[in-house]
């Protein structure tokens, strides 16, 4: 049976190998996929219960007393199981309501943070008497989790029960905008000069082997170059969504240049030709006919140069946009964090309860990231133009 | 130039002289040939012969193309469109040109007749761009064919009606001569045998000048032809007595099929 026509004894161990690079591949997707699974779920996992905060219902006192000293408002016995933030909170709830004045209500108030990781099961730390109270408040059916709104209301705080992302997100929102306005139209026209108007020399080789290994610098030196010129030289101020945006703005700047010039590139010359043919100058033919179709590859590179720049930590911990920050920026040129420095700062808290918001606030950044790529896919859908 | 052509109508284009490098490799060399008005003049040679790098001195395409180095004269109508006082564009603008692969803009079709001439203030939006679109696309054969879908894609076109949308695109600039670089080499039997009797028409206003490697359309086509071989022209006559009684061997030996 060995001697037909068709018979090739090498052909076995080629088929062999074959069916072994295939296994490679399959197996080292797989081995990433894993990763990848176990990373979203435990993230997803660990974030899921600062979705809930605990609130418990108690007796409130409003009165001249309880106004000076605000602890005095609750129970002995409630005391450190009610939120030092709620607490505080009370002079302004007498200023917007002075009719609560001389009343005591039993109402939901916000627990404290130790409470509030008993109830979920994570470790705590409460005395026995403490333990005790809450146990009580059980059986009464006076303790509940609720939706965190302050997670999302919020800015950070010293205090975990009361501590929220929105000042990083708004931090975050105004660095980036800042970022796309400075780099999006520098990088397109600096592409635009390089690919259609520049001529092949010296210096354009010059600078674009420059720019190429600036795509590839360590993104911290970036923040020292922004600490030195743009805070240090022009005197903008620390910490601010205007210099946050321009240290990012150049570090997506070679992303962008990069991508717009492949854009450019790959539009088919016989384009540019046409329009020559026709008598038209080299700007109509590049702003009419060039850049419309190169628009999508631009468009989804800068979306990407965003995304990165959205996810970057060290160059904004340089020029201080790692600062406190309770209250959220109204203007790019006040103190302000982002949501990556916000995810770094509670990272190295102490508190227990600082670690589900860490991994909350990770799931959000993943989540915008998530948006701004299919915002990038979309875009390239909706303006490609086939020719 | 061994042999010149008895020219019976008026000389729409003379050179003189005319050479090209590119960097180092001299493309086109020492040209001297005088192109008729309103007739077409073919260029055949085997590739690399430099006929198509002469084709685009004619309305300096070569220009964009960095280290090409031109000399010579091109007199287009008494006036040498090398002087320094003559802007590129407005050369490109009265001589248009169709090439190889069908390039329409990635634009409506009607939008690819009025783009160059809005932009050139030859005409305005509305009532005078309509009359435009239908001109051009009427001589370019292509109106009937069209006229329902205007305002779709030019890319959407078949390959044959996308060239004549190109020469309708060129057309509607009112140029005086249209020069073409194988226009149909990259086309289907129907298509070419339409580009070439839109060619015959277009000649009756136009100087044509076309490079093509069909010897057949030259033939079909061409009233006058030029031979080039190695940058040089080796010979130019009328197509008839090029084809039938050729004056130089490497010409007979091209167009007998013994090389090329």
């Amino acid at each position: 049976m060995n001697n037909h026509p068709f018979h090739d004894p090498g052909l076995k161990a080629r088929h062999r190998s074959a069916r072994l690079f295939k296994w490679y591949a399959t197996a080292s997707i797989a081995l990433t996929l894993a990763f990848l699974c176990f990373f979203l779920f435990d993230m997803g996992r660990t974030a899921f219960p600062a979705l809930w905060q605990t609130y418990v219902k108690v007796d409130v006192s409003y009165s001249e007393k309880t106004l000076r000293l605000t602890s005095k408002a609750i129970d002995r016995k409630y005391r450190k199981i009610v939120s030092r933030a709620w607490l505080r909170n009370i002079r302004r709830q007498v200023e917007v309501k002075p009719e609560l004045m001389g009343h005591t209500l039993s109402q939901w108030v916000l627990a404290d943070d130790q409470v509030d990781q008993y109830m979920k099961g994570h470790h705590y730390n409460l005395k026995v008497k403490q333990i005790a109270v809450v146990e009580a408040l059980k059986v009464e059916g006076a303790i509940e989790m609720r939706w965190n709104n302050i997670f999302f209301a919020r800015g950070d705080s010293k205090l975990p029960e009361n501590a929220g992302l929105l000042s990083a997100l708004i931090g975050s929102l105004l660095t980036l905008g800042v970022t796309m306005l400075v780099a999006f139209p520098l990088g397109v026209m600096t592409a635009v000069y390089l690919e259609e108007f520049a001529r092949d020399n010296t210096l354009t080789r010059f600078i674009e082997v420059n720019i190429n290994n600036l795509a590839a610098i360590p993104s911290i030196l970036f923040g020292l170059l922004g600490l030195a010129v743009f805070i240090n030289l022009f005197g903008l101020p620390r910490s601010s969504p205007l210099v946050g945006g321009l240290t990012l703005a150049l570090m997506t700047l070679p992303i962008i240049i990069v991508s717009a010039r492949a854009a450019l590139r790959s539009v088919p010359d016989s384009i540019r030709q046409a329009g020559y043919g026709l008598g038209l100058t080299r700007v109509q033919i590049v702003q009419d006919h060039v850049l419309p179709l190169a628009m999508p590859g631009i468009l989804t590179g800068s979306v990407i140069g965003v995304a990165q720049a959205m996810g970057e930590t060290a160059p904004l911990i340089i020029i201080g946009m790692i600062a406190f920050i309770p209250d959220s920026p109204t203007s790019i040129v006040e103190a302000a964090t982002v949501l990556p420095a916000q995810i770094f700062t509670w990272a190295g808290l102490p508190e227990r309860a600082y670690v589900e918001k860490t991994a909350a606030g990770i799931v959000v950044i993943l989540l915008i990231l998530f948006l701004l790529n299919t915002i990038a896919v979309y875009l390239r859908k909706k303006y490609e133009i086939k020719c | 130039m061994k042999s010149s052509a008895r020219q019976t109508t008026p000389v729409k284009i003379k050179i003189a002289g005319l050479n090209l490098w590119y960097g180092d490799n001299h493309a086109v060399k020492g040209i001297d040939m005088a192109i008729p008005a309103n007739r077409i003049t073919a260029l055949i040679g085997p590739s690399g012969c430099g006929k198509s790098s002469f084709l685009r001195c004619i309305n300096r395409m070569n220009d964009l193309i960095d280290h090409v180095r031109i000399d010579g004269q091109v007199i287009v109508d008494g006036k040498n469109i090398y002087d320094n006082d003559v802007d590129e564009i407005a050369v490109r603008k009265r001589i248009g040109m169709v090439f190889q692969q069908p390039n329409p803009f990635p634009k409506s079709i009607y939008e690819n007749i009025t783009y160059a001439p809005l932009k050139h203030g030859q005409v305005r939006k509305g009532r005078e761009s309509d009359a435009l679109v239908e001109a051009s696309l009427s001589s370019a054969g292509l109106w009937n064919e069209v006229k329902d879908k205007l305002h779709s894609p030019g890319t959407s076109l078949s390959g044959g009606q996308q060239q004549r949308l190109c020469i309708a695109r060129a057309i509607a600039v009112s140029p005086d001569i249209i020069l073409m670089d194988e226009p149909s080499s990259a086309l289907d039997p129907i298509s070419t045998e339409k580009i070439e009797s839109l060619m015959l028409e277009l000649r009756e206003n136009y100087t044509i000048v076309i490079v093509t490697h069909n010897m057949q359309q030259a033939h079909r086509t061409a009233d006058y032809t030029a031979y080039f071989h190695l940058g040089e022209l080796v010979e130019y006559d009328e197509t008839k007595k090029l084809f039938m009684n050729p004056g130089q061997q490497l010409t007979e030996d091209y167009i007998t099929g013994r090389f090329g």
